[in-house]
């Protein structure tokens, strides 16, 4: 079981929260000028690393809020965690 | 290779079992292939055996990074069934099926395949309208699926517990052709059967790079023993496969997340079939050494870790606890857990790829094992004639950008 670092609350058993895939995933500014494959990386392309992965957790048994974390998949550990509107921290090897 | 008969056993028996000579070589890598495939599962060894048996494709090699069968084909539950929803799916998985019941023959090795009924488990109204919608639509397609009341499942699966439970069981679907294979004897058998036809398999093999030619095609590989040059590869590495296919600048739309089992300690002979429960989340069957092998979840979160958290196969005791009571005071041996590459439909994807000479199969999340066979028949097919066979024409790359996507998240609900 994780322990995670809600930015808000502290460190939470991985139970009260809610995984929510890749983190900074933008939908498309102009719907109807975007191309198909445009469209196929927004809604089915993940980057799925062996490394670090910037991702979005909720903390849905306690504050109810989104924040975002860098976890290395090879290890399971967290790097870092912050908030929603905050720059990913810069860590080697981390997405840009 | 001396075949497996009962001549030979006899003759070992009687020589103390000291005669017995290993099934594949080890040989050291050549230079060059003339295709390889990455991934020494079941579905690599046996596109490798397909090639070799059935396109004359013998100067080939499986490369495997650790041993051959350590992956999720020694990982898995072994459940085998066809029954999914739409017609595709039902071809792909029941060409599979047709060729489990015959290739422990194929292969002269016993890979114990036992068709003993798969029974998968209705608690609310909306499953059993699931389930129901299922079994008209197997048989339309020819796949075999029933209906069985509360009683019929009670009577098929005797330690059922139906009624005094927190979601009573209000009726079940039956697929009598399923059952379970030997996870071990899949990969072992197909390495055997490959080998003896050319095939150089090599572990301790970790490709760790791809490398295309000005045109763009795929030229070799870099591995860990050396580079391989090679004119087709074929990537049927599970969990690993994005990583894999990065490597030549190919994105696929997966994400791989944990999956645990576990087993209890052995015991007399109880559970006569496969029982899954969609809705309470868990899968239980027994396999011939007398382990009760089951089933938990996906853990929330991607990862190549190769394990989770205790709290996804103590989710699935639970479940178990309550339908099978006789088995609350079992005691569990082992928990372990593998790395499932799941597919925004949940259906595989055995194509070509936009790299000429770059083909990969891929996508089987929770439950490729049942397909091994057929799986690895098609994916020889559309790398010896680089184009894909019929059955796995619609199970493209391109579909998710087309939108003619197989979602089977409803047969697939359940991690199996
Ligand atoms: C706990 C669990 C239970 C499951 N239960 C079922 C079930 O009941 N029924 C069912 O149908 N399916 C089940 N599955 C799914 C099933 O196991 C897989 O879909 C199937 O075995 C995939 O087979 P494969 O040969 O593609 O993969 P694998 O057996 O995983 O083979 C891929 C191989 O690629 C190798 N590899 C990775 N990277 C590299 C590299 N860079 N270079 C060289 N080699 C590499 C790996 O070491 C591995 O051996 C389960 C899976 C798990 C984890
Ligand atoms: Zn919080």
């Amino acid at each position: 079981m994780l322990l995670i670092e809600c930015p808000y609350c502290g460190e939470r058993p991985e139970p009260e929260f809610v995984y929510g895939g890749q983190a900074h995933v933008a939908r498309p500014a102009q719907p109807s000028g975007t191309s198909a494959e445009e469209w196929t990386q927004f809604l089915y392309l993940r980057a799925n690393p062996r490394g670090l992965h910037a991702e979005r957790w909720r903390h849905t048994h306690g504050c109810g809020r989104f924040f975002n974390a860098l976890r290395d998949t090879a290890t399971d550990r967290f790097l870092a965690t912050y908030r929603v509107g905050e720059r990913v921290p810069q860590l080697p090897g981390g997405p840009a | 290779m001396t075949p497996f008969s009962a001549l030979s056993l006899l003759k070992q028996g009687l020589g103390g079992q000291r005669g017995w000579k290993p099934q594949w070589r080890s040989p050291d890598p050549k230079g060059a292939y003339d295709a390889v495939i990455v991934g020494g599962g079941g579905h690599g060894l046996g596109t490798a055996y397909y090639l070799a048996k059935e396109h004359g494709l013998t100067n080939i090699a499986v490369l495997e990074k650790g041993w051959i069968g350590g992956g999720n084909t020694g990982r898995n539950t072994t459940i085998i069934r066809s029954n999914y929803l739409f017609a595709e799916s039902a071809a792909l998985y029941d060409h599979a099926l047709k060729l489990w019941e015959g290739l422990s023959q194929e292969l002269n090795y016993n890979t114990m395949f036992s068709a003993r009924g798969v029974m998968m488990l209705a608690h609310t109204v909306h499953d059993a309208q699931v389930a129901q919608r299922h079994v008209h639509a197997n048989r339309a397609a020819g796949v075999d699926n029933e209906w069985l009341t509360p009683a019929e499942a009670k009577a098929f699966c005797p330690p059922l517990n139906i009624g005094d439970i927190r979601y009573p069981v209000i009726g079940a679907a039956l697929q009598r052709r399923g059952g379970t294979a030997r996870h071990d004897a899949v990969a072992w058998g197909y390495a055997r059967g490959a080998d003896s036809l050319g095939v150089d398999i090599l572990e301790n093999c970790e490709v760790t790079g791809i490398r295309l030619g000005s045109d763009g095609a795929v030229e070799a590989v870099d591995t860990t023993r050396g580079r391989i040059r090679t004119p087709r590869v074929g990537v049927a590495a599970a969990g690993h496969s994005s990583v894999i296919m990065a490597m030549a600048g190919v994105a696929l739309p997966l994400e791989s997340y944990p999956l645990q089992a576990l087993v209890s300690e052995p015991v007399k002979p109880v559970f006569p079939c496969v029982v899954m429960s969609n809705t309470i989340h868990a899968y239980i069957s027994q396999s011939d050494k007398g382990e009760l092998v089951i089933g938990a979840g996906t853990d929330a979160y991607t990862s190549y870790t190769q394990r989770g958290g205790l709290h996804i196969p103590s989710h699935a005791l639970e479940a178990i606890c309550e339908l099978f009571p006789m088995f609350r005071r079992l005691k569990m041996l082992r928990n372990w857990g593998g790395i499932v590459d799941v597919s925004p439909d949940r259906s595989p994807i055995i194509g070509k790829t936009p790299v000429p000479g770059l083909y990969v199969n891929c996508g089987w999340g929770t439950g490729g094992f049942k397909a091994t066979p057929g799986s690895a028949h098609v994916f020889a097919w559309t790398i010896a004639k680089d184009e894909p066979h019929p059955i796995n024409a619609p199970f493209t790359l391109e579909r998710f950008r087309d939108g003619d996507l197989i979602d089977e998240a409803a047969a697939a609900a359940v991690a199996h």
